[in-house]
């Protein structure tokens, strides 16, 4: 799960997203192929040879020279994605141990599962940009980078699982899936594989509140509270509308990103609006119509101050959440230690064996 | 008396409560890694809980299934052991309880593959691979803590002085089930012993042996365990979720 | 990887998704030794999948040439089917989802 709201802008088109990841596969595959040499002359301008190649839609790779501005955007990229979807374990974590039925319980372990492997995979990608994720993780301990401001939101009922789901992560989705053309390959490659493992994810959001919805007046009540809480965090993900955005022209230059916030934000609530419908559910905008000349919804936009509140830090979870990593990180140092001493006796042993 | 609706209950009951303590690691463990590897194993434990519950409900044909049987029993009709319904404690604790706990599933698992009741050969033939996973892994940690600084040593040997008077429980005599638990003991202890014992810890002494959970008689730890984890579904009676 | 954190060694993970193909890389992970880093890459790559066969290589031992080439992905495996999308019941006329 990922927002854009910490940072500049991302990419993002909707509808057939499972399509679309392929498709971005399938790019990658073919840039692949297209490929000419292994890399620049001898004698090659470096700064013209990385132009040309992102010109071609080709792929960066670790060893390839890069503008250190380029590898710097990048690694505070992705390693913001990669705290938020660390983070992103508590709020629906939260509801583990009292999930209703023993298969909900079940898929959202496998969900939250999934989360802490993207956090992984995603440290993987930026660890070859030359950072080690020891240091990053120490940058979220210490407050120095952020995650998505939609972790520091509560979690107050079962229905706010299935609203992470639906929303959270459809709105991640939306961010996502063009980040799988991202110019810089671990990255593209990390995020497809994110996204094909994610799509389940807002899936099983969707059904859960279906259920509800479709279940006791408690339920849907419960359902309507999550959606009613959770719809404006969630238009947030996307950023500050573009107007104050420090979106810049070179990231897309660069190809690390494609679309501006109000496109990637307009194209969320174009797709939700009618999977609420069928949800039965409202959507808590009394603004929102469709607008036959711009062919999309108009809609309120979320509070942006409320935004950059919870961004600096006065959010309703920011310190819980922070708390708890660093709880979880500080408590695990001796098994940690542990393991280390562990294996420097054992490769010791085996040197004296070998000697 | 015991009959094979109580066997298949007991055996889900541990799995479903490992799980709901594997679980509580969620977001906790310590490295990212482990995480994910912790999250593996509460869902095999989930798995087999939701295979053994469901098949229990059908031998006992009054029409409960997986989630009646877990949401809505308290305290005193669960027949896990003991063992599995302890806190985590520390991380060694948690390896502790999952070494006695695999160490005990595999071979019951094995032999029950074998039996001649063929919803639970076929239940225990899918278990038993899993169990040879979890145990390797707590073996995999019990060695790097016992062996690894000495603040790790004492925790671990602490935690196998605290959890080992559980495992008795797990051999206690059961005549006439599928498979009697206290044919099991010695495949434990030639796995148990040689793990402690490569870890450098010490095998505790055999003594107090605390029992109680396959009569429904457990530790005051259940009933919190069980009202944190029936809470929603008893707040909406006949929901479907 | 204490409070001031000595990094684990890293290790590159192959994966062999299914007989008759060869390993492929799919990624990388931290363990203090290889065992941790087998049974971690089993857990973190093969979430989806059963029956692979993985290798595991300390990064530190590969010599690369440049660029480095990193890539693979997984088809997804059948036993936990609530992971994949179709799995959940999507009411009839709901898009982009």
């Amino acid at each position: 799960m990922y927002g854009n709201d910490f940072s500049a802008p991302e990419d993002a088109p909707g509808g057939g997203l499972l399509g679309e990841v392929a498709a971005a596969e399938a790019a990658l595959r073919a840039a692949a192929t297209r490929q000419r040499g292994g890399g620049p002359g001898p004698d090659a301008d470096l700064e013209a040879y990385f132009a040309d190649v992102i010109d071609a839609d080709q792929k960066i790779e670790p060893r390839d020279w890069m503008p250190e501005a380029y590898r710097k955007t990048l690694i505070r990229q992705i390693a913001q994605h990669a705290h938020s979807e660390i983070i992103g374990m508590q709020p629906e974590g939260n509801w583990i141990s009292r999930a209703p039925s023993l298969k909900r319980k079940a898929i959202l372990l496998a969900k939250v599962q999934d989360e802490a492997g993207h956090g992984l995979y995603l440290y993987a990608a930026a660890e070859t940009l030359g950072v080690s994720r020891d240091e990053l993780v120490q940058l979220l301990l210490d407050g120095r980078q952020k995650y998505s401001s939609i972790f520091n939101y509560p979690t107050l009922s079962w229905a706010d699982v299935g609203v992470i789901g639906w929303l959270v992560d459809g709105a991640a989705i939306v961010n996502q899936v063009p980040l799988c053309r991202c110019s810089y390959g671990p990255y593209a490659r990390a995020m497809i594989r994110v996204c094909k493992e994610e799509s389940f994810h807002q899936r099983q959001g969707y059904e859960i509140l279906h259920t509800l919805a479709h279940g006791t007046l408690e339920q849907k009540a419960m359902a309507q509270d999550a959606v009613d809480r959770w719809w404006y965090p969630s238009l947030a993900m996307f950023g500050p509308p573009d107007g104050d955005s420090t979106h810049s022209a070179r990231s897309m230059a660069w190809k690390i990103k494609r679309f501006s916030n109000d496109e990637l934000r307009q194209r969320f609530v174009d797709m939700c609006v009618q999977q609420a419908e069928i949800l039965g559910l409202t959507l808590p905008d009394p603004d929102l119509r469709w607008n036959e000349q711009c062919q999309a919804y108009d809609f309120t936009e979320p509070d942006y101050a409320e935004l950059m509140r919870v961004i600096s830090g006065e959010g309703p979870c920011n310190r819980q959440r922070m708390e708890h990593r660093r709880r979880a990180h500080a408590e695990g140092a001796w098994v940690r230690v542990a393991a280390a001493a562990y294996a420097a006796k054992r490769s010791t042993a085996r040197e004296a064996v070998a000697a | 008396m015991r009959s094979p609706f109580d066997f298949a209950l007991a055996l889900g009951d541990d799995a479903l409560v490992a799980a709901q303590r594997l679980g509580e690691w969620t977001s906790r463990a310590p490295e990212m890694e482990e995480d994910v590897a912790l999250a593996n194993i509460a869902l095999d434990q989930l798995g087999a809980a939701r295979l053994l519950l469901t098949y229990a409900g059908e031998l006992e044909g009054a029409g409960r299934d997986e989630d009646a049987l877990a949401y809505l029993r308290d305290d005193r009709e669960f027949r896990n052991c003991l063992l599995v319904e302890l806190p985590n404690g520390d991380f060694a604790v948690t390896m502790a309880k999952l070494l006695f706990l695999s160490a005990y599933q595999l071979p019951l698992y094995s032999a029950l593959a074998g039996c001649a009741d063929e919803r639970l050969a076929a239940i225990g033939a899918k278990a038993r691979k899993e169990s040879a996973y979890h145990r390797d892994h707590a073996a995999l940690w019990v060695r790097r803590l016992g062996d690894g600084t000495a603040e790790s040593h004492r925790r671990m040997q602490a935690a196998v002085d605290q959890v080992w008077p559980y495992a008795h429980e797990l051999f206690a005599p059961w005549p006439g089930a599928p498979v009697d638990p206290a044919g099991l003991r010695g495949d434990f202890d030639a796995y148990v012993g040689p793990v402690l014992a490569e870890a450098t810890l010490t095998r505790p002494a055999d003594g107090w042996a605390p029992a109680g959970g396959r009569d429904g008689v457990h530790t005051e730890h259940l009933s919190y365990l069980l009202a944190e984890m029936q809470v929603l579904h008893r707040a909406h009676p006949g929901a479907t979720w | 990887m204490s409070g001031t954190d000595s990094t684990s060694p890293l290790w590159e993970v192959f994966v062999r998704a299914r007989r008759g193909l060869a390993h492929t890389h799919v990624g990388s992970l931290h363990a203090p030794d290889a065992e941790l880093a087998l049974r971690n890459a089993r857990d973190l790559y093969t979430r989806r999948q059963e029956g692979v066969s993985i290798w595991v290589v300390p990064a530190a031992a590969i010599t690369a040439s440049s660029p480095d080439e990193k890539d693979a992905f997984f088809d997804p495996a059948a036993d936990k089917v609530y992971r994949h999308p179709t799995f959940y019941d999507v009411p009839d006329g709901v898009a982009h989802l």
